[in-house]
């Protein structure tokens, strides 16, 4: 027979584990969208090397720029952890300044892809140039609309905390859009390394 | 024993969380571990040494934000089970697929 | 007994009032009550079963002799093409999820799924891709790459038919996977005060594995949707050889999720059978923890049998082995399941009703299915095998003489707890014969076709190649089992002709759904039960004796409420979540986005601002008012 465990995260309803159903739901949701960019990540190693006219990768990175753009949605994980602290001690001010914070960051790291995509456009990378292009723009845009929406959502929270909808009581909405926020910030680790630092020796 | 749902007011445990320092020293070692990666890039090292080293460091980061930011090293297991279950799941079957097509080959 | 309360006037703000009614029609577009849902899920894929058994009957047709004329090739293309989606996504997992959304709250003791606004979505979103689909008919044409759509033929070939299958399955794949989500944290989270897992009924179990089966393999074909798209679309190279990409890409993201997919489709009605039998066999199921296990260990090692769909495209031999491994060892949890059946209903004291006739025959008929599937894994075998006309008898065995079967039986087995009327019994036991003959002259002579040489997804065949015998009595066959189904279609309205007066335990069943009445009540419980045992339901009413028999027990559950004392107090209020339009609203942009996709632009914008507004509106409305 289960050990009935009396510990509790949720202060709305009960449930079988204790856990929130939303948080629960949240973690269930990240673990799948696991998949979906290793499906992506996948496509990109594998035809990595394999294009068959250029530009090439090392043609067109700026391993400098895309540094700063990885430092900046490093920082805006630390922000958005900032701003859950404060709605968890109740601080609504401080949540709404670390809240823009995180959302201004992410815009300047979408910005920042706006402007690397647009270059390496014009220095003859499209989407149908080569498999690096192919697979280039359609791993690092899945994960710009991720963030994106991420944005989206944290704008959503900053608006919504001004008509008494977010309180020290819903610190848990804040505390999901920031699981996502900070999963979007894993897999741009992962796609940094993968797609940038790794040389293709070509 | 009469078993009941979980809920609010059957003993709580305070969930500990990190303090705003705490999150801030993580933040520095992410941008150490970044330079470090950037710096590792332009060394002259050989491709099979450099590899791992940049997993390394990516897998540092990694690791220090999903614990410490998505909050897994103090929060139920279960979050985490069905995060690794993901997780390993990718890897694993992304991995045959790789292999299947020889990426590593050579 | 505790008041409900019905969601009061309006709320001013928010772009639409709050919807109120709980009659007439708006109150289904509106509804959020998993009953509902799972009633709409089962009348829409019902309807869909039939359009794609019509194109079944025109595919027989047309093959009915050699050098048939009845459907061009290009038609043919799309009618078998859409036969497959439609039965696949529009049919069988859709009953499934009817029976999902229907039963999983009643059977674990809630009073709703975790999600109410987010399953509602998942239906309208399921609806609008299917019409989004069919509607290609009239848009330039269907989709006629097959349902397994391979690159290049679905990337290169003209015309917007593959298209239309991209997007389309984009859109249904999401609905799967917020529902996936949903039906996930509502077992794990929403079970009554002592049911533990291994108290839940089998169906429930198969119910989890399966939401996870989803949540992890739609992911990886919406990156292969997504790539194809991108491929007609905008011209990219992930599949294009000539660029220096690969179709095989293709099947790998494919098969990845089409794998795991078939276990999809096959273990609802696995969980429906796990629970039929032990009621008509008046026995508790057999090794409960081992078919638990099974399915389980079915879900973990269908991950990892994907490229046996692949064996002829060249893997390599180290790549063939382990698949070919890997495939003959999933045989084996399935065979313990089987055995575990038998011995259910081993000694039994066995009532043929027609949902037992059903499960039995899918217990017999997939064992055959089962049977020619082992033969697959054996790769030599397989090189024969691959692309003829016995692997179409080996799936239609298991999924149609096997998963449709079974959901069948799970339609009679549940029809009087959610409509309130049984249906008739001599009408079931014929249709379940003549679709029992219909099925094995159908499928059965397929496997010789199949060994025969008749390759699959041909428009025609030649006289001299002899296979007109056996394709004529396939498709005697499929109007055999089309009667059967008209059957069902005369039984089913018969039975809303009848009164609403079916009991709350019609079959002496041994779960939680039986205990409230027929149909259930919107709040489902008025008591939520407090749970002891594993088919707590049965214990309540029957104790057993030293010799085994069972003997009722005194003032038992069958049909009330559990004991006052053992749940909340009594008499306070329920609240339930509240009709909302905004699920439907925010499913609607999706079609739009699609056409827009396929089209024009404009169209694209305009849908992302309607799911966008559909999102915000339900995002700023409380769950329940």
């Amino acid at each position: 027979m289960e050990t009935v465990q009396h510990v509790y995260e949720s202060e709305h309803e009960a449930t079988s584990t204790g856990l929130p159903n939303t948080k629960l739901a949240m973690w269930i949701f990240l673990a799948s969208d696991c998949l979906l960019f290793g499906a992506l990540i996948t496509t990109y190693v594998l035809y990595r090397g394999s294009s068959l006219v250029g530009p090439y990768p090392k043609d067109v990175f700026d391993i400098p720029y895309t540094s700063v753009s990885s430092f900046v949605l490093l920082a805006s994980s630390l922000t958005m952890v900032l701003a859950l602290a404060a709605i968890q001690r109740g601080d609504l001010g401080r949540m709404r300044v670390w809240l823009l914070a995180t959302a201004m960051l992410g815009m300047t790291f979408v910005g920042g892809q706006v402007y690397e995509f647009t270059t390496f456009y014009r220095e003859g990378l499209k989407l149908s140039t080569n498999l690096f292009g192919t697979t280039f723009y359609v791993l690092t845009g899945f994960h710009g609309t991720h963030v994106a929406i991420g944005i989206l959502m944290l704008l959503s929270l900053v608006a919504m905390s001004f008509t008494g909808k977010i309180t020290q009581r819903e610190s848990m909405t804040v505390e999901l859009v920031g699981l996502y926020w900070h999963f979007v910030d894993i897999v741009w680790i992962v796609i940094f390394t993968v797609v940038y630092l790794i040389p293709t020796g070509k | 024993m009469q078993e009941r749902m979980i809920g609010p007011g059957r003993g709580a445990r305070t969930v500990r969380h990190p303090s705003p320092k705490e999150y801030i020293k993580i933040a520095i070692v992410l941008a150490i571990v970044t330079a470090g990666e950037v710096g590792i890039y332009y060394a002259d090292i050989p491709r099979s040494a450099l590899i791992p080293i940049l997993f390394v460091f990516a897998a540092i980061k990694f690791v220090l934000v999903v614990l410490w930011y998505m909050h897994l090293r103090f929060d139920s297991r279960t979050y985490a089970r069905f995060f690794m279950l993901g997780l390993a799941g990718a890897i694993t079957l992304f991995l045959v697929v790789l292999l299947t097509f020889k990426t590593f080959a050579g | 007994m505790a008041s409900v309360s019905v969601p009061g006037d309006a709320v001013r703000g928010g772009l639409l009032r709050r919807p109120r009614s709980t009659v007439g029609f708006w109150s289904w577009v509106t509804t959020v009550d998993h009953k509902r849902i799972g009633i709409l899920y089962g009348v829409t894929a019902f309807l869909f079963f039939l359009v794609g058994g019509i194109e079944a009957l025109f595919i027989r047709l047309q093959l009915a002799q050699p050098d048939g004329r009845i459907l061009s090739p290009s038609t043919y293309n799309e009618f078998f093409t859409m036969h497959g989606l439609t039965m696949i996504f529009l049919v069988v997992m859709p009953l499934s999820a009817a029976f999902f959304n229907y039963l999983i709250p009643l059977m674990i003791g809630a009073r709703d799924v975790a999600f109410p606004r987010l399953n509602a979505f998942s239906y309208w979103l399921f609806l609008f891709a299917g019409l989004f689909i069919y509607s290609s008919f009239a848009l330039g044409g269907a989709p006629n790459g097959g349902w397994f759509g391979y690159a290049p033929l679905s990337t290169v070939e003209p015309g917007h038919n593959m298209l239309f299958y991209s997007t389309g399955l984009l859109m249904a794949g999401i609905a799967s996977t917020v529902s996936a989500v949903n039906l996930a944290v509502t077992i794990i989270n929403m079970r009554a005060p002592g049911m533990t897992m291994f108290r839940m009924p089998v169906f429930i179990w198969m119910a989890l594995v399966v939401q996870f089966l989803l949540a992890f393999s739609l992911p990886i074909i919406t990156v292969g949707l997504f790539e194809a798209l991108f491929d007609r679309r905008f011209g990219t190279h992930f599949f294009d050889p000539a660029a220096g990409g690969d179709p095989v890409l293709w099947q790998h993201l494919f098969w990845l999720f089409g794998h795991p997919e078939v276990y999809i489709l096959i273990l609802p009605a696995m969980g429906i059978v796990s629970e039929i039998l032990p009621v008509f066999a008046r026995k508790p199921l057999f090794g409960y923890q081992f078919v638990v296990f099974s399915g389980i260990a079915i879900g973990f090692i269908g991950f990892g049998v994907w490229a046996h769909h692949m064996f002829a495209t060249g893997l390599g031999p180290v790549a063939n082995t382990a698949f070919g491994i890997s495939t003959m060892i999933i045989a084996i949890p399935t065979g313990v399941k089987i055995f575990n059946w038998l011995g259910t209903i081993w000694r039994g004291d066995i009532r043929f009703t027609t949902p037992m006739l059903f499960a039995l025959g899918f217990i017999a008929q997939f064992v055959v299915g089962g049977l020619s599937g082992v033969t697959h894994a054996v790769v030599p075998a397989d090189y024969q095998q691959t692309d003829t006309y016995y692997i179409v008898a080996h799936f239609h065995y298991v999924l149609f003489a096997g998963a449709i079967f079974g959901l069948f039986g799970g339609m009679y087995y549940w029809w009087p707890k959610i409509f309130g009327r049984i249906l008739n019994e001599r009408v079931g036991k014929i249709q379940f014969w003549i679709m029992a003959v219909g099925a094995n002259l159908t499928f059965g002579p397929m496997h010789i076709l199949g060994l025969e040489g008749m390759p699959r997804r041909i428009q025609t065949y030649t006289p001299a190649l002899g296979l007109g015998m056996w394709n004529l009595v396939a498709t005697i066959g499929a109007f055999t089992i089309a009667v059967g189904v008209l059957i069902f279609i005369v039984n089913a309205v018969a039975s809303f002709r009848r009164p609403k007066d079916a009991p709350a335990d019609p079959w002496d069943a041994r779960t939680l759904e039986w205990t409230i009445p027929s149909p259930p009540p919107p709040h489902n419980f008025d008591e939520i039960p407090v749970v002891h045992a594993l088919d707590d339901f049965w214990h309540r009413k029957y104790a057993e004796t030293e010799e085994g028999t069972l003997v009722p027990v005194p003032a038992g559950g069958s049909g009330t409420e559990p004991p006052a004392g053992s749940g909340h107090g009594s008499g306070h209020a329920i609240h339930m979540p509240s009709p909302s339009y905004y699920p439907a609203v925010a499913a609607l942009g999706f079609p739009l986005i699609g056409y827009g996709v396929i089209f024009h632009w404009w169209m694209a914008v305009v849908g992302a601002v309607v799911v966008l507004a559909g999102l915000y509106g339900w995002a700023l409305e409380p769950s329940a008012e």
